[in-house]
């Protein structure tokens, strides 16, 4: 018996079998994304409610605050008049001032979620990776203003600045960052004890360039998917600030207006509350099913 | 367990006094006050208001007298509703509240368990597929939508119950607003349940149970359940939170002389004292039920239960 | 015989295709006797097990047939299972910090199987329970017996778990990789703990294991698993003597031993443990083994007698 007694020719086949070709994880992602159906479905509708909020103007030949006086005050849909979702108690066409307030409701949803990633992401970042005392003193203010009800606040913010469309965006997004800097932080964290990093910069790699080739490809899985998530809670949160009458003011609308105009008119002129409110949930489904399918797509097993 | 009551509670102070502290000051620099009518007032009377509701003294003067004040749990006078304070409308509507919203959690827990429960154990099948459904749709869709929703079919379509009112508290007239109330904790408790259940029945412990040649039946009641319910019960604490801030909504909606109703109200008529003390109120609200649902959750889980 | 497994194939249903863990797998158990089940992860060897026993995952099933004592139990409906589980067989696992409930106490899950299968009163259930605590070596059993499981360290939970197997004092006892997750200190103990209590009960055991060294001393037979499949079935003494089946002899080689000089490198079995997915139409160990020969590509070879009461699955005569 030699000393290595299973060594032999014709290993060399293993070899070669053994190497399976490495896909990246964003393929991956990718692949998985696309095989699950309702994120996929829903991709589609959103693409179609974003489509026609833009071409709103193009869709219809009323405009969303010109009273159809030849018609009734509240109308159903009409299809020859082109009032496809009828008209409101002020005569305004709703088929346009659904589309017009989807614009408002995704505008809201992405500002305010682009505020609260910024405030999240900077914030979170720079606590995880100054790290100790300070980082504790960060988190620990987190931790107390989670609990805080923030829907209250907002509320209180609303009656007290006014109803500034800008304002709206400021503070929904100030009330969302928190989780977003939860996460940020614990990727710095764990990032920041890598050693790869420590390689990379005993060797001279820029604090930039760690950030941008290590830190950020690692962050980016569940800070999109907390977006994609987001959405949906910051849009609801405005169609909710309107509807008590708090959010968006005249001439602009929402669906929350909408709705709230609609639930008023409920017993006489129900497409005022179903159109909208069908829009609004619609649009929610989709992005919690791109959100799940995202999350799936990225981590596997967190189901 | 005592030490670590105590400890939850004086933590839960700094996050009680910044509440008070954000709501006095953002309520200071609001501009409209508790005349803000239309007509301009004599300078005296207006002079004799402001002393009324104690404006004419400096502002730190003013937040050590609201401190004061809420210790003793006097919230102010309501701008609005002139001859109740804040603390006289709390209490009005709080039993109104509080019915709706044990009912609405009460009713989450049962259906929410017994839903998430059997679709874990029947993962993937028609029943599963039916509750994860719901569980979606009762999450996604806004109560402010169901409501009108399900006020449509079933009090104009149907006629079955009244589309909104107190009726004095008659039961009809608590159906509604408790099923919608509960509607999204039932959908969010039943996705819950079944996510933990079926992690549950998968673990070591459960196949060493069926090793061990129990019945099915006990494997699940005795085994699973305990553990699996755990995520259950913290949720409680952020539920009670989602019915009180859902209460507003559907206080206004169904037309119900809760405390939800009288804080949309004071915020629709800049009434600031009972907004803010609706804020504090239920804030300490909030937070004393969390720390309850952690003690709880300490009897319940034994690797916890070693402080 | 008190166990006989015959031609035992366990098949998983997984998204990439359909797995065999188990292929054409027999084994046989007499009463008291004690079979070492030896092999890599992937072997197979915890799944014919955990077939026999009706523990498969959902996506799993079997075919064949496993009798105890005389009677066909594979596939058995679970009310009937349940009345041979824990009572005449048991089986302990790996990790026993997972495998316990740990929101439950210990006497719980230690009555309630003495108060379902014996109908044992309460306080009765309790007294045997300590007496068994005692049993196997738990100090001051009394006092532990009302503790949760995270209160027991390592060694004393699979104590624990032992002497709620053997509460009903069952005729065969499956042991599956019970020191793996143990220190090693601890480890000779409760192999020693489970031979002994065996010996003492004439309780058949089985002890799965990858290690054999934990055969060494404990077993009576040895059964060696590979790819899903028996490759050779021997007693200890005559495979420890005389592997017949080049896996075998490459496992024993591949031992670390005290007398081994420490400048020698450690044997290793090169290659890799087959794909179950994409066996290969001959003998499953043929890519890693150095005596194999036109025929092992094409043939899987059948287990056959490689002399008095043992077998192989080999389709050499001898090794040299």
């Amino acid at each position: 018996m030699t000393a290595e007694p299973f060594k032999r020719d014709g290993l060399a086949g293993l070899e070669e079998a053994e190497f399976v070709k490495g896909r990246s994880l964003w393929q991956d992602a990718r692949r998985r994304l696309f095989s699950n159906k309702a994120a996929v479905a829903s991709m589609i509708f959103l693409a179609i409610v974003v489509l026609m909020a833009v071409l709103a103007p193009l869709l219809s030949p009323w405009a969303f605050d010109d009273p159809d006086w030849g018609y009734d005050f509240p109308g159903p849909p009409n299809l020859e008049l082109k009032h496809w979702f009828g008209t409101d108690g002020n005569g305004r066409d709703l088929f346009v001032r659904t589309l017009y307030g989807a614009r408002i409701s995704l505008l809201v949803g992405i500002i305010a979620t682009s505020v609260s990633l910024l405030i999240g992401v900077t914030y979170g970042a720079t606590a995880g990776f100054i790290g100790g005392r300070t980082d504790n003193i960060m988190m620990r203010i987190v931790d107390i203003l989670y609990s805080l009800p923030f829907m209250f606040f907002v509320i209180l913010l609303m009656v007290i600045f006014g109803r500034n469309i800008f304002l709206i965006f400021v503070a929904l997004g100030a009330v969302e960052w928190l989780t977003m800097a939860r996460i940020v932080r614990g990727q710095a964290l764990s990032v920041k004890k890598k050693e790869f990093i420590e390689a990379a910069h005993a060797v001279g790699v820029s604090g930039a360039k760690i950030i941008t080739r290590h830190i950020i490809p690692n962050v980016l899985g569940p800070v999109i998917v907390y977006m994609t998530l987001t959405i949906p809670q910051v849009i609801l949160t405005e169609s909710f600030l309107s509807f008590l009458g708090l959010g968006v003011q005249e001439p602009l609308t929402s669906w929350g207006v909408l709705i709230s105009e609609g639930a008023k008119q409920m017993e006489s002129a129900p497409w005022m509350l179903i159109f909208p409110a069908l829009f609004l949930a619609v649009t929610l489904f989709c992005f919690n099913f791109i959100g799940d399918g995202l999350r799936d797509a990225l981590d596997p097993k967190d189901r | 367990m005592l030490a670590y009551a105590i400890r939850r509670l004086l933590s839960a102070i700094p996050t009680l006094f910044i509440i008070i502290t954000l709501a006095f000051f953002m309520m200071r620099l609001a501009p409209g006050g508790p005349f803000d009518r239309e007509k301009q007032l004599p300078p005296e009377i207006e002079a004799n208001i402001l002393r009324a509701y104690n404006l004419d003294k400096p502002v730190h003067e003013q937040y050590f007298d609201y401190l004061k004040n809420i210790l003793k749990g006097d919230f102010g006078p309501s701008y609005k509703y002139l001859d109740f304070t804040v603390t006289d409308l709390i209490m009005t509507g709080f039993p109104v509240s509080l019915r709706l919203g044990l009912y609405a959690i009460v009713l989450a827990v049962i259906f929410g368990v017994s839903a998430g429960t059997i679709a874990a154990l029947k993962q993937n099948s028609t029943f599963d597929y039916l509750v994860m459904g719901f569980a979606m749709t009762g999450i996604v869709i806004p109560n402010f939508v169901m409501a009108p929703l399900l006020a449509l079919i079933f009090g104009v379509y149907l006629s079955l119950l009244p589309v909104a009112g107190w009726g004095g508290g008659a039961l009809k007239y608590q159906i509604l607003p408790v099923i919608t109330l509960a509607l999204p904790q039932i959908a969010y408790i039943a996705r819950l349940t079944r996510g933990s259940m079926v992690e549950v029945m998968n673990s070591n412990f459960i196949r060493t149970a069926r090793a061990k040649g129990l019945a099915e039946k006990t494997v699940v009641v005795r085994h699973a359940l305990r553990g699996g319910l755990l995520p259950v019960v913290s949720y409680l604490g952020p539920a009670t939170a989602a019915v009180i801030t859902g209460s507003v909504v559907i206080e206004s909606i169904f037309d119900v002389p809760g405390i939800g109703r009288y804080f949309v109200n004071g915020a629709l008529n800049r009434d600031y004292p009972v907004v803010m003390g609706v804020v504090i109120f239920y804030a300490v609200l909030i937070i004393v039920l969390n720390l309850l649902v952690d003690l709880v959750y300490g009897f319940l889980d034994p690797r916890v239960k070693v402080e | 015989m008190l166990l006989d497994i015959q031609h035992l194939t366990t098949s998983f249903d997984t998204p990439e295709g359909e797995v065999c863990a188990v292929n054409d797998v027999s084994l046989q158990i007499d009463p008291g006797q004690c079979l070492g089940v030896v092999g890599e992860s992937g072997s197979g060897k915890t799944q014919v097990f955990m077939s026999m026993m009706g523990l498969l995952a959902k996506n799993g099933k079997s075919e064949g047939a496993v009798y105890f004592e005389g009677r066909q139990i594979l596939g058995l409906e679970t009310s009937e299972l349940n009345q041979l589980r824990g009572v005449e067989l048991s089986m302990i696992f790996q990790d026993p910090m997972t495998s316990l409930n740990p929101y439950l106490r210990i006497s719980r899950q230690m009555t309630e199987v003495l108060m379902e299968h014996r109908g044992t009163s309460h306080k009765q259930a309790i007294a045997t329970s300590i007496e068994m605590l005692n049993l196997v070596g738990i100090p001051e059993a009394e006092k532990r017996f009302r503790m949760y499981p995270h209160e027991f360290s390592g060694g004393m939970r699979q104590r624990a778990m032992i002497a709620m197997a053997l509460l009903c004092e069952p005729k065969l006892l499956i042991a599956d990789e019970p020191t793996t997750a143990l220190d090693v200190t601890v480890q000779a103990q409760i192999l020693e703990l489970i031979a002994g209590l065996g010996k003492k009960m004439n309780m058949a055991t089985v002890l799965i294991t990858h290690d054999l060294g934990v055969i060494a001393g404990l077993s009576d037979r040895v059964a060696v698993m590979y790819g899903g499949r028996v490759v050779e079935e021997a007693s200890v003494i005559e495979l420890f003597k005389s592997p017949q089946h080049p896996y075998s002899k490459g496992l024993l080689e591949s031992m670390p031993r005290l007398d081994t000089s420490s400048e020698v490198a450690l044997h290793a079995i090169a290659g890799q443990p087959p794909d179950l997915q994409a066996l290969p139409a001959g003998c499953s160990f043929e890519p890693r083994c150095i005596y194999a020969f036109e025929r092992c590509r094409r043939e899987i070879p059948d287990l056959r007698a490689s002399g008095e009461n043992r077998v192989k699955a080999c389709h050499l005569e001898k090794i040299p």
